[in-house]
């Protein structure tokens, strides 16, 4: 990494502008030059559960989080006890210095299992069950301690503004821990008066208020402390860079792609896309007049899924975006796209399951489950991105494959992708083709919907488009749609749809199935948002002259086994990363390749996974110390 | 060249029932269609699974074959997709009062321009006559082992209910009103049911359609259908006329009670109409100006194979 490679987390009850504060401290060290790489965590709850936000700012492209935390900013007591181990020698933490005295039994929302294991921790080390006693185990470990009262930061705020209104504002709590954070690391605050402004800009008096917060607070911090080891006061600016939430690649690739229908049902991760393409449901088109993407907002995934096909079969790009749970309601419906030969593309945000699981959060849980979808044989493709940069162009893909191959595709996301807030190289919609396939334009003469064709693929009419009537059923049926129980028609039918496989395999172009960032002994195959922190750590272990090779496979069914086995030739172990319980891509691999994987990284505690728990698994490895099902662990 | 009739019929070899009530349903729309005027290829039939299910195979025009359930939401979709189609959907009472009853409700609430024709028998046919929502409590039809179980549903309260704003009920064997009303369901602006009562021949020996002409009842001068009369042979008035809280509520609740006649006189006709409330489209074009123009299937995507959307002014707010 560069010279600055700081992580900042911040933490306190869902609700209280945890998120928001750590938007606009991302904003601010973006603005200064900086890559970014933030994830959020949160319980399912709306109100008063702990949630957090890990900020990794660098002076160098960045792919993940790490382990350590180099500055906690905090408001509450939970933020202290459930984080403060992450913190390493020379961090610090910021605090609010009117919780010393908190017990871990009066923080309600500490969980048993939690509080066994802090209490133990605390009582082994012989000090008191109090915020007062973790943060004896830091000082000792070398991290600094930053009290300050924000009660008193209130009120004398309030004195010297004259508004009696301010003294009982907790709500400024997060901008007051996001303005002290910056005075310690000895960031311009200018920036972060801009973002207020965009932020409360209906409501300047409330921005007013909070601009006076950030600014006593700096200047504050400033005063008191000067030992932090970590200054940030900006770098070069990296040219045509964005600061975009993890769900911004989908959904604008949704627009660009010319995606114009999209129903959903709520759900999360999922439903961030459907809302923010509803935000922006209004679209200037190059010398045309304005577009539109109607999104409808369904009873139900069922009801999302049909009212998808029924859009796509007027030759609309339609789409929905769910997420485990939602997708396994639409596997019927998945069955008819495929016997109709409907282009629709599902966006497929995984969280951890199974059932309800852990449902705010990660996992990489239903690639097995989006391969085998629906009942029969049926074609369709399933898709993987691996960043959010990648999503943007692969949504263009999908639709693309869509059309061109006249299929369902599940277009494969997490929660680890969708909740993270990450600088990239800005979105180039010149990149994206557009290709309908055999979409037709007229049609003249008989028309038949199925006609049997050399590779399998016929001509595609629209509902409502003159001459061009057709039936669908979601029985087997003749070329023009009519259900039909002929078995001789039955095995044509099967052969034209099922031979799409084939074709997908031939045609779309080899770089868009897998790509190897290199191949070694020891190579990592993998799919999904785990490319960040292989990435980050195949550069840490680069440094340390280890080379492991990597391949990230993006196609996954159908799977590109000749391809694969090209680029794993000279491999000799084969190391699967995936956030699953058990492998599923290994099974996969191993199924089409028929070969081993010889060791498995594999997390499934519903946390992102870190590149510093990757490289030590890796490390493990190449030291032959590693058990073939390494298992991974870190994230509060 | 005006469409006649017999342009709307598929060659495709009806396998329904000899004296199947659907026979009537399936004249009667193609009757309305020709009578309107349609253009086959601007028109969708939509249908669920059964037997009502095939009905989208035997009319020529757009016919679409969905999914137990869920002919609505893709009806809908259709519908907002290309707005500018006649869209009608089609399917039994099992299959939109029983596993798509979520769906009714919804499809009620949306008020999307099309109209949704419920083939009600009483029994699922093609899975051998198991009890549909619509059968009484305590009957038991021929092929059931005991008694229905479970109360029935009401079509008719159970769609004013939910926001339809158009709410009829029709006989099959009397296809000239059913072809009217139809006409009338689909010209409605908004979203248009129809409860067809429709006898099962085969698997439903209580509602028989002798039973419906009142056969049992022995009355001296019997009429075809002795047991149904017509609301609009009475002073009903099923219009809500004005924007008014008290005028709706009435409106409302004379289609409800009317809804509970049952047994010896069964009302068919319009039970409910309100073209007051706006149509979905309309709530579309309140936030989407041109919607009704420029609709999604009619949108331009892409200039020689490139993406025309221009999505600058998303990019310049995320740009650090």
């Amino acid at each position: 990494m560069g010279s600055v490679d700081f992580t900042w987390l911040i933490g306190g009850p869902q609700g209280s502008g945890v998120d928001s504060g750590a938007n606009v401290f991302s904003k601010v060290c973006a603005s200064m030059g900086y890559q970014i790489f933030g994830k959020r965590e949160f319980y399912s709850n709306i109100k008063g559960d702990h949630s957090y936000f890990t900020v990794r700012v660098s002076d160098e492209k960045i792919h993940s989080n790490i382990n350590d935390v180099n500055l906690i900013a905090s408001f509450d007591a939970e933020t202290i006890f459930r984080h403060y181990d992450e913190v390493s020698a020379g961090g610090g933490i910021l605090y609010d210095s009117d919780l010393t005295k908190v017990t871990v039994d009066e923080v309600h929302t500490l969980d048993i299992y939690f509080k066994e294991r802090l209490i133990k921790e605390l009582q082994s080390k012989n000090k008191p069950l109090t915020i007062a006693g973790v943060l004896e185990i830091v000082q000792e470990k070398g991290v600094n301690l930053y009290p300050v009262s924000f009660r008193e930061i209130l009120s004398t705020l309030s004195e010297q503004t004259s508004n009696p209104k301010i003294k009982g504002m907790v709500r400024l709590f997060n901008v007051i821990s996001v303005s002290l954070s910056l005075g310690l690391i000895k960031m311009s605050i200018d920036p972060l008066f801009k973002s207020l402004d965009s932020i409360f800009a209906k409501k300047p008096q409330i921005a007013e208020i909070n601009k006076q917060a950030g600014i006593f607070a700096y200047d504050y911090v400033k005063s008191k402390f000067n030992n932090f080891p970590f200054i940030l006061s900006g770098t070069t600016k990296e040219p045509d860079t964005l600061l975009v939430q993890g769900h911004y690649g989908c959904s604008i690739g949704k627009m660009v792609s010319g995606c114009r229908f999209q129903s959903y049902y709520p759900i999360t991760p999922a439903s961030d896309e459907s809302v923010y393409l509803e935000s922006n449901e209004l679209l200037e088109v190059n010398n045309d007049r304005p577009g539109s993407t109607a999104v409808i907002q369904c009873e139900d995934e069922i009801s999302a899924m049909g009212m998808m096909i029924g859009a796509a079969l007027t030759g609309t790009r339609s789409s929905t975006s769910t997420s485990g749970p939602g997708f396994a309601l639409m596997t019927e419906a998945l069955g008819w796209a495929g016997i109709n030969e409907v282009p629709i593309v599902i966006t497929l945000y995984q969280r951890s399951g199974p059932s309800t699981g852990l449902p705010t959060r990660h996992g990489q849980d239903d690639l097995s489950f989006a391969v085998h979808a629906g009942h029969g044989d049926f074609p369709k493709i399933v898709y993987a991105s691996g960043d959010i940069e990648e999503s943007f162009y692969d949504t263009g893909r999908c639709f693309n494959y869509a059309d061109v191959y006249q299929l369902p595709v599940i277009h494969m996301m997490d929660k680890f992708l969708s909740s993270s807030v990450v600088t990239c190289k800005e979105f180039d919609p010149k990149k994206i083709t557009i290709d309908r396939g055999l979409l037709l334009e007229k049609v003249e003469g008989e028309y038949k919907r199925f006609a049997f064709t050399e590779d399998g693929i016929s001509p595609r009419s629209r509902l409502g488009m003159d001459n061009g009537v057709f039936w669908n059923t979601g029985d087997e049926s003749d070329e023009f749609g009519h259900i039909s129980e002929d078995p001789i028609i039955r095995i044509k039918m099967m052969d034209k749809r099922m031979n799409k496989l084939d074709l997908i395999l031939e045609r779309i172009p080899k770089d868009e199935t897998a790509i190897s960032f290199g191949v070694s002994d020891y190579t990592i195959i993998s799919w999904g948002s785990p490319k960040g922190p292989i990435l980050d750590a195949l550069t840490m272990l680069k440094k340390e002259g280890i080379n492991i090779g990597f391949v990230q496979i993006k196609l996954i069914h159908p799977f590109p086994t000749d391809y694969v086995k090209f680029l794993l030739k000279d491999a000799k172990t084969i190391i699967n990363i995936e956030a699953n319980y058990s492998g599923q891509l290994g099974k996969i691999f191993k199924q089409n390749v028929l070969r081993n994987i010889d060791y498995s990284i594999l997390k499934f505690t519903g946390r992102g996974m870190t590149s510093t728990e990757i490289y030590d698994s890796l490390k493990k490895i190449v030291e032959n110390k590693a058990n073939k099902r390494e298992i991974l662990t870190h994230g509060a | 060249m005006a469409l006649k009739l017999a342009d709307y019929k598929t060659e495709v070899h009806n396998d329904w029932c000899p004296g199947c009530g659907d026979f009537g349903i399936v004249n009667a729309l193609q009757m309305a269609l020709a009578e309107m005027g349609i253009e086959r290829d601007k028109a969708t039939i939509f249908s669920g699974i059964g037997c009502s299910g095939k009905t989208s195979h035997f009319i020529n025009t757009y016919g679409v074959h969905t999914l137990h359930g869920r002919v609505l939401t893709f009806a809908q979709g259709g519908k907002l997709a290309n707005p500018d189609m006649t869209v009608v959907a089609v399917g039994g009472d099992g299959d939109g009062l029983g596993i798509g009853a979520g769906h009714f409700v919804a499809a009620g609430r949306r008020n999307i321009d099309m109209t949704y024709i419920i083939f009600d028998n009483g029994v699922y046919g093609l899975t051998k006559g198991q009890a549909s929502p619509t059968l009484k409590l305590g009957e038991k039809t021929k092929s059931l082992p005991s008694p229905n179980t479970n109360y029935n549903v009401n079509p008719i309260g159970l769609a004013v209910a939910s926001g339809f704003t158009f709410v009829a009920r029709a006989y099959s064997y009397d296809v000239r009103h059913l072809k009217d009303l139809i006409v009338k369901a689909v010209r409605h602006k908004g979203l248009s049911f129809l409860d067809v009562l429709q006898p099962c021949p085969t698997y439903n020996d209580i509602n028989t359609r002798d039973w419906y002409a009142g056969i049992d009842l022995a009355q001296e001068s019997l009429d075809r259908h002795a047991r149904i009369y017509k609301l609009e042979d009475t002073k009903f008035d099923p219009t809500v006329h004005y924007e008014d809280e008290s005028e709706l509520n009435e409106k409302l609740s004379q289609a409800l009670i009317k809804s509970l006649e049952w047994g010896n006189k069964i009302p068919i006709g319009i039970f409910y109409q309100n073209e007051i409330i706006s149509e979905y489209s309309t709530r579309l074009t309140d936030k989407i100006p041109n919607y009704l123009e420029n609709p999604p299937a009619k949108q331009t995507i892409s200039e020689n194979g490139l993406p025309n959307t221009d999505i600058s002014q998303i990019i310049d707010s995320l740009r650090v």
